[in-house]
């Protein structure tokens, strides 16, 4: 396919006066996929978007967006872009549909906004102007308003911050239509759930740089194995069960008749003798879980600190 | 539920559809807004009707008092959207990230700004065409060459415009607010709107007279009210004006 990547970073650097907001970060995005950006508030991830933007020159480093300089060829990368700010963007005195209609006249091939609107719900908005349309309908708008021109390559800055569980759905059902048609999406989130249910690849940025890269698989497949969990009367002496289990296996009481038990063999294997020991000891094991090593249990390991909101 | 083909098929429109639908855009937006509305139309009509009614101001000069009035709420009628108006609604443009999203849209940012320009002159059309009208009814006899009333407004429109992006672009949003409407009340009450600047003592009256709203409504009054030919002075002042207000404007406005 397309031998450019969508997005080659090279040792970035981008300060604010004393402060480096991004610190020699690296990445490179493949096309057609969905890339997550994840990190803490303030961890760079914006100041890296909006550099692959054009909004911001970078110190140090060089940014190419689909094989261009987006701080000297924004005007040949603009129209290929579709961008979604973190906040605002429309007049607010503007309709939402009328903003999108606007939009879309931008551009030379444009989405049939009708069918956009429809998609994205965005009828019902009618002829309330932007400033008086809820949280929800102002990012449902912006994120029509970045694909509207049907562009190769979208960023999204925290797409689904402050939406309902549902809305946030629709967001992610809109993103992987997006994929589906082979356009590439990289979005940027602090929240791990949305990086694991979403995208294919996750670049884990904390303190400007990236810390982790790779698929979502491969970041929680290494180092830690998965862990099996179960509830249960306080105070368990789990000594028998670690005997049944292979060297390496650890078992603990997390909090009072709440256990967890992980160990170096396959979950099926372990997920039987810890049902056997519960068996065999008379307890019934409530709320038994398999688990995986989730993206916070990685961004736990890399840094050693709650990935904050 | 409706599926939409997002496959990507990227392109800029062609600049001069841009254009059209940018300035379009902005005009819409200028007219839906009430406060934009009483500063544009509804004060310097007001103006225009009340003091040629009701012998408050001691006007000067030959003809009627509308004769006197008629050209000086013209030069208003231009600042109040030029100057006024414009920094008002981009400084919230700005505020709102509105000129951020459109900088990573395919509309070039002269584009943008050649779309504001023309989004001031339909409104200034619309207002000149309403104040005439208004200004004839009550027995306006206007004098003097079109052409030079003409350089007057476009000259008179540049200089308010760079003054008014220059505010917007670098004032905070509320500061441009405040700030545009004061200014636009002391040029009003001091710029030979509606009281002649004959009035002031001689010292600050040559002060005032190097305001880009005394040369604008004393260029309009030499040409409309005394069929005076090419005011190249007041000109000249409105041209130093517009080109200090847009250097500066180039210069410092920042857009977010």
């Amino acid at each position: 396919m397309n031998p450019v990547p969508a997005v080659e970073i090279a040792g970035l650097v981008k300060r604010y006066g004393d402060k480096a907001a991004v610190d020699g970060l690296d990445l490179t995005i493949a096309r057609g996929a969905i890339t997550a950006v994840l990190g803490p508030n303030g961890a760079g991830k914006t100041t890296t978007i909006e550099t692959c933007e054009g909004y911001r020159r970078p110190d140090a480093g060089t940014v190419r967006v689909l094989g261009l300089d987006p701080a000297t060829q924004s005007a040949a990368l603009r129209p290929r872009i579709g961008v979604m700010l973190q906040s605002g963007g429309v007049y607010a005195g503007a309709r939402a549909v009328e903003m999108l209609r606007h939009t879309a006249k931008l551009h030379a091939h444009p989405l049939d906004v009708d069918a956009l609107v429809e998609r994205l719900g965005l009828g019902s908005c009618g002829r309330t102007t932007y400033r008086r349309l809820s949280g929800g309908q102002q990012q449902r708008l912006a994120l029509a308003m970045a694909v509207v021109g049907r562009p190769e390559l979208v960023f999204l800055d925290e797409p689904t911050a402050g939406l309902d569980p549902q809305a946030r759905r629709a967001t992610w059902e809109l993103v992987r239509d997006l994929r589906r048609d082979g356009v590439t999406v990289v979005v940027t989130t602090h929240h791990m759930d949305e990086a694991e249910q979403l995208a294919d690849h996750v670049a884990v940025v904390d303190r400007g740089k990236v810390i982790a890269n790779g698929t979502t698989e491969e970041l929680c497949r290494g180092g830690a194995e998965d862990a099996l969990r179960f509830d249960g009367p306080p105070g368990l002496d789990l000594g028998p069960l670690l005997k049944e289990l292979p060297a390496g296996a650890t078992a603990a009481e997390t909090a009072p008749g709440q256990y967890r038990v992980a160990a170096p063999v396959d979950p099926s294997r372990l997920l039987a003798t810890v049902t056997g020991w519960c068996a065999a000891s008379g307890i019934l094991p409530e709320r038994l879980s398999v688990q995986r090593r989730s993206l916070e249990d990685v961004f736990l390991d890399l840094t050693g600190r709650e990935l904050r909101s | 539920m409706t599926t939409v083909d997002y496959s990507p098929k990227p392109g800029a429109a062609p600049v001069g559809r841009m254009l059209l639908a940018q300035t379009a855009f902005e005009t819409r937006m200028l007219l839906r807004n009430g406060e934009q509305l009483l500063l544009t139309v509804v004060i310097p009509t007001v103006l225009l009707v009340l003091f040629s009614a009701v012998d408050v101001v001691a006007v000067e000069g030959p003809g009627k008092r509308v004769d006197f009035l008629a050209p000086g709420l013209l030069a208003l009628a231009v600042m109040s959207t030029a100057f006024t108006g414009q920094a008002i609604a981009t400084g919230f443009e700005r505020r709102y990230g509105v000129l951020k999203r459109l900088g990573a849209s395919p509309l070039p940012r002269w584009t943008l700004l050649t779309a504001k320009t023309g989004c001031v002159l339909v409104t200034e059309v619309l207002q000149v065409a309403l104040l005439s009208v208004i200004a004839l009814a009550l027995g306006w006899s206007p004098h003097g060459n079109p052409l030079a009333v003409a350089a007057l407004l476009v000259l008179g429109t540049a200089a308010f415009s760079g003054l008014g992006l220059l505010m917007a672009g670098t004032l905070r949003a509320e500061a441009t607010l405040a700030a545009a409407n004061l200014v636009f009340i002391l040029l009003l009450l001091a710029g030979g709107v509606i009281v002649p600047l004959g009035k002031f003592p001689g010292a600050v009256r040559s002060v005032l007279e190097l305001l880009p709203i005394s040369a604008l409504s004393d260029g309009l009054r030499s040409v409309l009210q005394q069929g005076a030919g090419v005011p190249w002075s007041d000109l000249g002042v409105l041209g130093a004006w517009a080109v200090l207000g847009l250097a500066a404007a180039a210069r410092f406005f920042r857009w977010e």
